[in-house]
């Protein structure tokens, strides 16, 4: 059946056994995001130590699409650096946008290549990108409440996501 | 699986009723040309009619006919045209004033579809309240003075009401909903007050199916002096209405949900309020005489239709409504009935699914929300569409009732003069489906 492609087992394994679920202190930065067309909701916390994500923690209610997301993120970017998790956002945001050239980077986006098939169904791309774009925010929060760190030569806020769905 | 076991029931899915007269429902589905096509390989099961219904043949040729044979603007032209567009524009509103029982068609306003008809009346209150002196009291909100809806309501009878109260001043209450899904009309002489001035409530639930009793609530208000207003868009669409019959002073629907095209809606209203009543939208059509001084309005219902209102689509309502007395509203009631009976059954026999709102036939429509365990609804709408199962997830535009049961979102199935008992068969197979995928 073709929701094979969109329900892949990796995907329902993060639906029902989520990593890193559960709002943590520390945390400098938090964000709150809803679907307004379903009531999905999500929050985020992230902590930085230096130019590190030390922890992304993360709670909330939906779709096993939105739900498996968070546990991918946070199998993403949790431990990355502030660069390698804007960079892998936006592989991830590209891939279920559709914008993806080619075939998605499995070392880049790991579990996350499970979601390739949500860019065929573009009712289903906010929930894909709501966890993502709920850490998005977070971060910013977080880098701002947060003194700069050497070496950091990214910020969130110079990155563009968005205009999909 | 649930399987027919009524013997009224025939291979084609159509469910006879023990009196009164009954849909042929073979026949029917013959009318209406998209159940030819396939969704993802499957035969087309339609359950998402709350949402919006699908369109016989014959208003979807009405749409042509009238852009290919009369297409003119109305209310203005002497040529043939004209006359002719007019004439069938104002036709339509004889229909829809027969088919609700109004006492004339001078009573019936054409809108863009519900939302705008409440929408409609919410302004005329707004624009009498910040005019008092020149405006008829019972539209003239002030602080203190209260609008009653429920908590039952599509947003479409939420959010005007809150904004107007926001406006004038006066206070926004609602009357809340019991744990079987019917309006709490426990506290009713405290909901509805001396204070009150409109009471606007679903006649039946676009979530739960609730057929709500206008009777006590229409009591009350007229012993305090408030107006009613009943949002009929589900229930006009699937069961007799009756105007007079309910001692109504305004009624709200939309032709979409009743075989009719989109951007066609209607507001009824007594002709003493409409009389009455300021007007909205400013511009052509809705005048008397216009100088740079000063414009004087014309009578109802054109002071209400300001612009070239949707012409077509008015007259192609008038030939769903032809279509629908032609089904016979009755027959049309008895099959929502016997699928809703029909349904609540079939969807007993899937494990871990709770439907919501009232559980006897009797006091539901043909509406159908449900939640099934530990599967969210926009996946379970997702895998029934691979089947062909097109449901609607979400909050339905009624998010309180989301939010009164604890959840987010719900699943609902529902259904039309199209629907067999087949296709509830074919919803429950599919629900069993999703629940293999999660387990």
């Amino acid at each position: 059946m073709q929701f094979d492609a969109l329900y892949q087992e990796i995907i329902l394994d993060h639906y029902k056994r989520p990593h890193g679920r559960g709002l943590r202190e520390p945390f400098e930065g938090e964000a709150h995001h809803v679907n307004p067309t379903c009531g999905d909701e999500i929050d985020i916390r992230v902590h930085l130590d230096g130019a590190t994500i030390d922890d992304v923690s993360h709670d909330g209610m939906g779709c096993s699409i939105s739900q498996a997301a968070a546990s991918v993120l946070y199998d993403l970017v949790n431990g990355q650096t502030v660069t390698d998790a804007l960079a892998r956002t936006d592989a991830f945001t590209d891939m279920v946008a559709g914008r993806g050239a080619g075939e998605p980077d499995e070392e880049l986006l790991e579990d996350g290549v499970a979601f390739a098939g949500v860019a065929k169904y573009p009712a289903r791309v906010k929930c894909a990108l709501l966890p993502w774009m709920a850490f998005k925010d977070a971060l910013v929060r977080a880098q701002a409440a947060s003194p700069p760190a050497a070496g950091d030569e990214r910020s969130a806020q110079t990155t563009t996501v968005g205009g999909t769905a | 699986m649930k399987t027919v076991t009524d013997a009224a029931s025939t291979p084609s899915g159509s469910l006879a009723s023990v009196a009164g007269p009954t849909l042929d429902v073979a026949r029917v589905r013959a009318d209406f040309p998209i159940f030819d096509r396939l969704i993802n390989g499957r035969p087309l099961v339609y359950l998402d009619s709350a949402n919006t219904s699908q369109k016989p043949r014959v208003v979807i040729d009405a749409l042509r006919e009238h852009y290919e044979l009369h297409n003119a603007n109305v209310a203005r032209s002497v040529h043939t045209l004209g006359t002719e567009a007019t004439a069938a524009y104002e036709g339509a509103r004889a229909k829809v004033a027969t088919f609700i029982g109004a006492a004339g068609p001078d009573e019936v306003v054409f809108a863009k579809n519900a939302t705008e008809a409440i929408n409609l009346v919410a302004y005329a209150f707004g624009n009498a309240s910040a005019a008092p002196a020149t405006n008829d009291e019972r539209f003239v909100l002030r602080p203190g003075d209260e609008i009653v809806v429920s908590e039952m309501e599509h947003h479409s009878n939420i959010v005007p009401w809150q904004m107007l109260c926001e406006r004038t001043g006066a206070t926004f209450k609602w009357f809340g909903i019991t744990d079987d899904g019917k309006l709490d009309l426990s506290h009713l002489d405290e909901v509805i007050t001396e204070r009150t001035k409109l009471v606007s409530i679903a006649y039946v639930s676009n979530t739960l199916g609730t057929i709500n009793d206008p009777a006590p609530i229409i009591a009350r208000a007229r012993q305090v002096g408030a107006l009613v207003m009943l949002d009929g868009s589900q229930a006009v669409p699937q069961m007799p209405v009756d105007v007079a019959a309910l001692d109504l002073d305004f009624l709200a629907f939309t032709g979409h949900k009743m075989l009719g095209p989109t951007g066609i809606g209607v507001l009824w209203a007594r002709s003493s309020l409409l009389a009455a009543m300021p007007p909205v939208l400013g511009g052509g059509s809705m005048i008397e005489t216009v100088t740079m001084a000063k414009t004087t309005y014309a009578l109802p219902p054109a002071r209400f239709e300001a612009g070239t209102p949707p012409i077509a689509e008015a007259v192609a309502l008038g030939t769903a409504i032809d279509y629908l007395t032609g089904l016979d509203m009755r027959a049309v009631a008895a099959h929502e009935r016997a699928l809703t009976t029909y349904a609540l059954d079939a969807l007993s026999t899937v494990e871990g699914l709770r439907v919501y709102g009232p559980t006897d036939p009797a006091d539901r429509g043909g509406t159908m929300s449900f939640a099934l365990d530990g599967v969210h609804p926009h996946d379970v709408g997702q895998i029934l569409d691979e089947f062909g199962v097109e449901v609607r997830v979400g909050h339905h535009c009624a998010r309180p009732v989301c939010a009164r049961y604890g959840v987010a979102a719900m699943t609902r199935a529902s259904f039309y003069v199209y629907t067999t008992t087949h296709e509830i068969d074919e919803l429950v197979h599919g629900l069993e489906h999703v629940r293999k995928v999660f387990s």
